[in-house]
């Protein structure tokens, strides 16, 4: 709190990105958010923006109306607020320079969050995945392969998890001998096993090859993991790196597999870019799509140069060739990058998606980030910024590895259990540091930093509100007939994901949703049937018979009314209304509906809707408030229950 | 000539069909006056194709040994391969399609012969007259009356012989008034707001030429229509500069001196030539299936087809912002008022009007805006995108408005009450059609061709109860309010439905529409 000189100033205005309107409301800085309340008492909107979400804070210079302060975050959000006096808005800028770059861990938001649960809750939360059990569920340890303790103590590799799964026949020489001539000691090991034809996803960092070095244990390592699998003679080793890339390795003592040395393998590059590329992409793509009034020419002009959806193409490309080697050759694959934590997650993780349907599941999803990213540690606090150590740790990886998925479930409607809030809310918190799953970079500091005990769980707080996250035509029949999922990559299929990267830009989302309507839809048959049986049971209590009172209209009344529309289109549409309205605020609960003030009575007129800011522009005058349908709520927010 | 005599053969034999999604099929070819019939009666249950020829845009012919193989482009999309055994055969075929693809006259065309047993030539044909609306919107009453001035077409080939003018403006001073208007297209009713009783009017550009002429009547007409309020709204669909450019060719706009209480927008649309190529070239991106995401979208912006619906969506949104948010009237016009204008008007009522978001209601628009309007149809649809023949007056403003409109549904998929099979069915059908709706350039040569009395309407088909339902969006729920599309590039998309549906195979879209579907029958059962 003594980073904190000015707690509140009013008369502050709030400028929408896209168009000339703007709100006044007053602006809070507390210890953990940046909240801004606007004054209207109609329709008070409230913004709440956490510190850890804050990518960088701008002060520009003095204009009439004020100094204007704007700030970028981290989950795409973009604002722009003009404070009345210099002193005021300097103030609300130094504090939060110092607050949004914590110096420890200990001064991050999960340390100080508190939802109101007991040790005992908080434990249950942390165990609710369990990666021994995953390995168990994919049939692992299994006559080809075992745990090793190897790694127990963290002393063969600091980034790895303790639980690792090798090959029966790759004895701990052979491991200790294989990491010493893998970067950073990331030997190969198991991430996927596919039961049905035994092959083996693998895991690992670049070979320490340079330009002649050979090491007979690594060859002997991925000789094991070959002889694993009888159902092949070869291995693919795919190296997810350009080539150039791996060739400029050697000259660094690294490089790539010699296929003279090793018997049996079949390399392979894929060429997905480094993370450097990446961040450079990322930055451009929201340079073009944050452009006011910006034109289609270049808008697509823009996404082009961009690179980002090339990009992700080139991680899908990886994924489906990961895939199909699995799946129909039956061939055991190890993939590997530099350091085997960036893109080796992504194509480890989306391969073993889109070849196992458990993982297309909301706790399956869980599993799978937590085994391919957290244990095998993808640097999420390098990555993510979450100390402010190097601007060039930074980059969207794992943003990336979900889009990708978004991009399959706009392939596959019925495949995925989770809608794309889902992933966007995953997405908040990897950055709001406000749970601890993804704290620190690797399993090892994670337990130095007593994270099970500190903090809580992400996963369970998002199975609790797991209704917000549902897809409602989602179909598990759909995953029995395609347990492996074929996306075609015809260029046209990647499209730019609005409602990530435009989350809070309310004006450009679709005005109703099908997602949100079919969910009210499928929520109020549920509730309609409980509320059937609840009265068959009352009705039983007092002794009378039911069978008048069934649900189901009787086939012969429905032969008589063939048509009925009409019937929705008259009398019941009102009631129907009035259960909508009842379900989104049992939906929601009430901390979720704080977050999103759009779905209560007041907001239902949303700002982004208005003419204006739809960029029609030109005509003049203000126009007072205007009706609009009821509009979408698509922000969840993040929880913010402790300020 | 009978077009039995451009047949030389009418059957073969042994003919391979190869069509997307679908294995190749054996069977037998059959070319009749209007129709390619494949029909395939290998198993049990024969199967047939049946293509109107005029719905085939282009065909190519390869020669492979001994046979041919002919290519046929619909213009539908679709593209099909015939192999045909004996290369004279195949040229024969290739020269009939080619001569009775094309005819001309719209007696010969094949809604003139369609007879089916469970449609009557009897009864009124469309859905509705000029006469018929004025006497349903109980708002015009008042002000506005039906003028028959143009019941001969003279005043306006183009117009329907009824039009909606304001009631103080009589019939000399709209016939003055359309002497100073490009092909006589002066400024009618096209919709009167419900809530407020603003009107969107259209016309055609005013006659100023280069030395400004004036038309007392034309500026009485205008001053009519805002009726003592102090401002209406010009949208000219030109920029500034081509407007005066247009001066130079005997066009113009409506100068402020002369039509003081009127302001003029200018928003520039694109037209005629550079829509179609347009169209073209976005068709040829989305058939070619080996660009990289990076030439994808650059042909995609290349294109242009995006920019287009972005700027009629647009400018519908200031229409619609103009009426129902500062609540003033508008008059929308571009050169000749029967394209863009059109789609601007149009788009601007599906925004505005809950009633032309039924199936019924958007139907009557169409006929309203379009067909009664004077949209020249034949001309506009005589090709489509695989057409190499030289263009002419080609442009797919309707299938633009079609596009615009999935858009709006895109982002308000429970305000509509038809789907995206409605809009499929119609960007069909405007190309080559069983229905004599889409013949002809207006009313007058529908007239003079008897397309009323020896053709069906489509609009009535579709409304057939069982046909209806196929349209009919599941998520329906109306409502009162305007709903205005966010015009954002990044909340527009690719009709992908349209421009991919013989590309991508969407089984799993498919299913989940149904999925969709049953989730809302089971709640209507429930309810």
């Amino acid at each position: 709190m003594e980073h904190i000189r000015t707690p509140k100033v009013e008369q502050v205005k709030l400028l929408d990105r896209f168009s000339n309107k703007s709100v006044t409301g007053t602006l809070h800085l507390t210890a953990t958010h940046l909240i801004f309340v606007e004054s209207n008492s109609t329709s008070a909107q409230e913004i709440w923006i956490l510190h850890h979400h804050i990518a960088s804070v701008e002060k520009l210079s003095l204009t009439t109306s004020g100094c204007p302060l704007l700030i970028q975050c981290r989950n795409f959000r973009l604002v722009h607020f003009v404070i009345p006096r210099e002193r005021d808005c300097h103030d609300i800028y130094s504090s939060l320079l110092r607050l949004l770059r914590p110096v420890s861990y200990d001064e991050l938001y999960a340390f100080s969050y508190n939802p109101k649960q007991n040790d005992q809750q908080r434990e249950e939360g942390w165990q609710l995945i369990d990666l021994a059990a995953e390995f168990e569920r994919m049939g692992v340890p299994c006559d080809q392969w075992q745990l090793t303790d190897v790694n127990r103590e963290y002393k063969v590799c600091k980034t790895y998890p303790r639980d690792l799964y090798v090959p029966i026949t790759a004895s701990k020489p052979i491991i200790v001998g294989s990491s010493k001539f893998r970067s950073k000691g990331r030997f190969p090991v198991l991430t996927y096993f596919y039961q049905e034809k035994k092959a083996a996803v693998c895991r690992c960092s670049q070979p320490l090859s340079g330009f002649s070095a050979r090491c007979l244990e690594d060859e002997h390592m991925l000789q094991a993991i070959s002889k694993a699998n009888h159902n092949s003679r070869y291995i693919y080793v795919m190296d997810t790196r350009p080539k150039l890339n791996a060739l400029a390795n050697r000259a660094a003592g690294k490089g790539y597999e010699n296929e003279d040395n090793y018997s049996n393998i079949r390399f392979q590059f894929v060429g997905i870019e480094n993370i450097h590329v990446m961040r450079g992409s990322l930055q451009k793509l929201l340079e073009v799509v944050g452009t006011r009034s910006l034109s289609m020419t270049d808008y697509l002009v823009g996404l082009e140069n961009s690179g980002w959806l090339r990009h992700i193409k080139a991680i899908m490309d990886a994924a489906i060739f990961l895939a199909k080697a699995v799946t129909v050759e039956g061939a055991s694959v190890l993939v590997h990058c530099s350091d085997g934590w960036d893109r080796t997650a992504q194509v480890c993780a989306l391969g073993s998606l889109l070849m196992d349907p458990y993982y297309r599941t909301i706790k399956g999803f869980m599993v799978l980030i937590e085994k391919d990213w957290i244990s095998f540690g993808h640097k999420f606090a390098d990555r993510c910024d979450q100390l402010n150590i190097d601007p060039k740790e930074v980059s969207p990886i794992f943003t990336q590895f979900l889009e990708c998925v978004w991009q399959l479930t706009e392939q596959f409607p019925q495949a995925f259990e989770f809608s794309e809030w889902f992933l966007i809310q995953i997405h908040e918190h990897v950055h709001s540091c406000q749970f601890g799953n993804f704290l620190g970079n690797s399993q090892r500091q994670r337990e130095d930093l007593q994270l099970k005990e500190r903090t809580y769980s992400l996963w369970a707080h998002l199975l609790n509100e797991k209704q917000n996250y549902l897809n409602p035509v989602y179909s598990p029949s759909f995953a029995e007939s395609h347990p492996v999922l074929e996306p075609s990559t015809q260029a046209y299929h990647f499209k730019f994901w609005r409602n990530m990267y435009h989350q809070y830009d309310r004006s450009m989302h679709p005005r109703q949703s099908i997602l949100k309507h079919v969910l009210t839809l499928k929520d109020s048959n549920r509730e309609l049937e409980g509320t059937v049986q609840a009265l068959k049971t009352k009705l039983q209590k007092f002794g009378v018979r039911t069978s008048p009172l069934k649900p189901q209209t009787p086939p012969r009344e429905r032969s008589i009314a063939p048509r009925p529309q009409s019937l929705i289109l008259g009398a019941p549409l009102l009631s129907r209304k009035e259960v909508q309205q009842e379900e989104d605020e049992e939906v929601f609960g009430e901390e979720a509906r704080e977050d999103a003030p759009a779905s209560t009575g007041g907001e239902r007129t949303v700002e982004g809707s208005s003419a204006t800011e739809n960029g029609y522009g030109e005509v003049m005058g203000s126009f007072g408030s205007k009706n609009e349908p009821g509009v979408v709520t698509l922000e969840f927010g993040v929880a913010r229950m402790s300020c | 000539m009978e077009l039995s005599e451009h047949i030389k053969t009418a059957n073969v034999e042994d003919v391979t069909l190869r069509r997307p999604f679908h294995p190749a099929l054996r069977g037998t070819l059959c070319v009749t006056s209007h129709h390619l019939l494949f029909s395939n009666r290998k198993d049990e249950a024969s199967w047939q194709l049946l293509i109107l020829l005029k719905n085939i845009d282009a065909i190519e012919k390869r020669a492979v040994g001994s046979s041919g193989t002919i290519t046929i482009k619909c213009k539908d999309l679709l593209v099909l391969q015939l192999e045909i055994p004996g290369m004279e055969e195949c040229l024969n075929i290739a020269s009939s399609i080619e001569a009775l693809s094309s005819l001309e006259s719209v007696t010969e065309m094949y809604p003139f012969f369609y007879r089916p047993s469970h449609l009557t030539l009897l009864g009124p044909w469309g859905l509705s007259t000029t006469e018929q609306y004025y006497k349903q919107t109980e708002r015009l009453w008042d002000r506005w009356r039906v003028s028959k001035v143009n019941s001969d077409y003279s005043v306006c080939p183009s117009y329907p012989s009824a039009v909606i003018v304001p009631r103080e403006v009589d019939d000399d001073k709209l016939i003055r008034s359309a002497r100073f208007r490009q092909g006589g297209r002066f400024p009618v009713l096209s919709y009167c707001h419900h809530s407020n009783g603003m009107v969107i009017m259209r016309s055609s550009q005013p006659l100023t030429g280069a030395n400004k002429k004036r038309c007392k009547e034309d500026e009485l007409l205008l001053q009519a229509v805002i009726d003592g309020s102090e401002l209406g709204y010009i949208i000219d669909l030109r920029s500034a500069q081509q407007a005066q450019q247009a001066r130079m060719t005997g066009g113009g706009f409506e100068s402020k001196s002369c039509y003081r209480h009127w302001k003029r927008i200018h928003r520039h649309h694109e037209r005629g030539k550079v829509v179609q190529e347009s169209l073209i070239k976005l068709v040829e991106a989305c058939s070619d299936l080996s660009h990289s995401v990076d030439r994808w979208l650059s042909k995609l912006e290349n294109s242009k087809w995006l920019s287009h619906v972005h700027s009629a969506l647009s400018t519908a949104g200031l229409v619609v912002e103009c009426v129902e948010r500062d609540g003033h009237s508008v008059l929308v016009h571009g050169s000749e008022g029967t394209d863009n204008t059109l789609l601007v008007s149009s788009l601007a009522q599906i925004i505005l009007d809950p009633a032309s978001r039924t199936v019924t209601g958007f139907l009557c628009l169409l006929e309203r805006e379009w067909i009664q309007a004077g949209h020249p149809f034949q001309q506009r649809c005589a090709h489509s995108a695989y057409s190499h023949a030289r263009l002419k007056q080609e442009c797919p403003s309707f299938l633009l408005l079609l596009d615009c409109v999935w858009q709006v549904w895109r982002q308000f998929p429970l305000a509509l009450e038809f789907s995206e099979a409605l809009l499929l069915r119609l960007a069909q059908e405007v190309y080559a059609s069983n229905y004599g709706t889409f013949l002809c350039n207006s009313e007058q040569e529908r007239c003079a061709a008897g397309v009323k009395e020896n053709t069906h309407c489509l609009f009535q088909s579709m409304l057939k109860p069982d046909i209806e339902e196929q349209y009919l969006n599941p998520l329906y729920e109306p409502t009162d309010l305007a709903i205005w599309p966010s015009v954002h590039p990044q909340s527009l998309q690719l009709w992908t439905g349209m421009f991919l549906r013989w590309t991508e195979y969407a089984q799993n879209m498919e299913e989940a529409r149904e999925e969709v579907w049953s989730i809302v029958k089971e709640h209507r059962e429930r309810v």
